[in-house]
């Protein structure tokens, strides 16, 4: 639903880290994004091209990795994956879980940029 | 040319975590009890904070709210009934409070100052999704739901449920009515969030009041200053 607020995020955090790169052009955008962040990929995607527009980031690709939840299991003392958000037990012992380690995640993992080459003198 | 891949690593939400982490420090110094109130729209999040400040305040509590909503000031006069103070915050479409926000009314504040209160109700924009996503420096959020919204909704909306730290259901007068499947209620938000703490209550009839406050209480002490 605020999937448009999050890419104009990304957007502007892309192009600040884009001042260290003078007169790079934007491939690619990863996302890292966790299953409890409450954000949709085709939304992401689908906003991606409008916020880009005019930006630096015009033309590139968003490419979204989207990660599971993982818990840790207090009996098993592992941490474990859970196949889905429908429930939050352990897939080996059935025990519940309250202890997260992964699935909120909502980050900028990089960006592929291409550099002009320096012209020799 | 050049392909070079830049790690970048920052969260997307950087700057309201970072506001958050702010505003708890300050809560955790005044000594305040901070909570979250978030729900679908109509699940009675303001007749079920009408009473709690009624009846806080009737205890001697400090207490004061900021509700949330896209437009009108409906709600924050209903709460303002109650004696305490409260500040609305209109949002203009934007879906949830953020830290920015939160701190931005609690600094031209009149007349409330953080230090002088024992609690703070942040009522949120009425949405089961997006307000799971920005964290305004609570101790607890409370997740509410109401009896006739379907014993399901955890299920639903797992990510604000899984992120709760309190339940509560509402509108349990309506339990009967509504055929009312509680025992899947509590299953069911027990499945998302095990171990969960879950209040049954009702603003009309005052039932499950009592424990909700004893609740915060308890909460409010341990938090210690």
């Amino acid at each position: 639903m605020h999937e448009l607020s999050i890419i104009s995020s990304v957007v502007d955090t892309v192009t600040e880290s884009l001042a260290a790169y003078p007169g790079a052009q934007v491939k690619e955008v990863r996302l890292r994004v966790g299953a409890l962040a409450s954000v949709v990929r085709e939304s992401l995607e689908f906003c991606y091209g409008i916020a880009t527009e005019g930006t630096p980031l015009e033309g590139s690709r968003l490419v979204v990795n989207e990660l599971p939840v993982v818990m840790h299991c207090v009996p098993c003392s592992a941490d474990v994956t859970l196949e889905g958000v429908q429930s939050f037990r352990c897939p080996r012992c059935g025990e519940p879980c309250s202890d997260l380690r992964q699935g909120r995640e909502l980050e900028i993992e990089a960006i592929e940029i291409e550099e002009a080459d320096e012209v020799k003198k | 040319m050049t392909t070079r891949i830049v790690e970048l690593r920052r969260g997307i939400l950087k700057k309201n975590d970072e506001l958050a982490v702010g505003l708890r420090q300050r809560y955790a110094a005044t000594g305040v009890l901070v909570l979250n109130l978030v729900s679908s729209p109509g699940t009675g999040k303001t007749a079920f904070l009408e009473l709690t400040l009624r009846e806080l305040k009737a205890r001697g509590a400090r207490v004061a709210a900021l509700v949330g909503d896209l437009e009108t000031d409906n709600d924050a006069r209903r709460l303002a009934a109650s004696g305490a103070p409260v500040r609305q915050i209109n949002t203009h479409g934007i879906c949830h409070l953020d830290a920015e926000m939160i701190g931005k009314h609690l600094e031209d504040w009149a007349g409330v100052k953080l230090d002088q209160l024992d609690y703070l109700f942040i009522e949120n924009v009425g949405n089961l999704v997006c307000p799971s996503s920005y964290d305004l420096g609570e101790a607890i959020r409370v997740v509410l739901l109401s009896v006739t919204e379907g014993e399901d909704k955890p299920l639903k909306y797992p990510t604000m449920f899984n992120s709760a730290d309190a339940a509560v259901i509402t509108k349990m007068d309506l339990a009967v009515p509504c055929g009312f499947d509680r025992w899947a209620a509590l299953k069911n938000i027990n499945e998302i969030r095990p171990g969960i703490r879950i209040f049954e209550t009702s603003a009309k009839t005052g039932v499950g009041l009592e424990e909700w406050l004893m609740y915060l209480e308890q909460k409010r002490k341990g938090q210690g200053r």
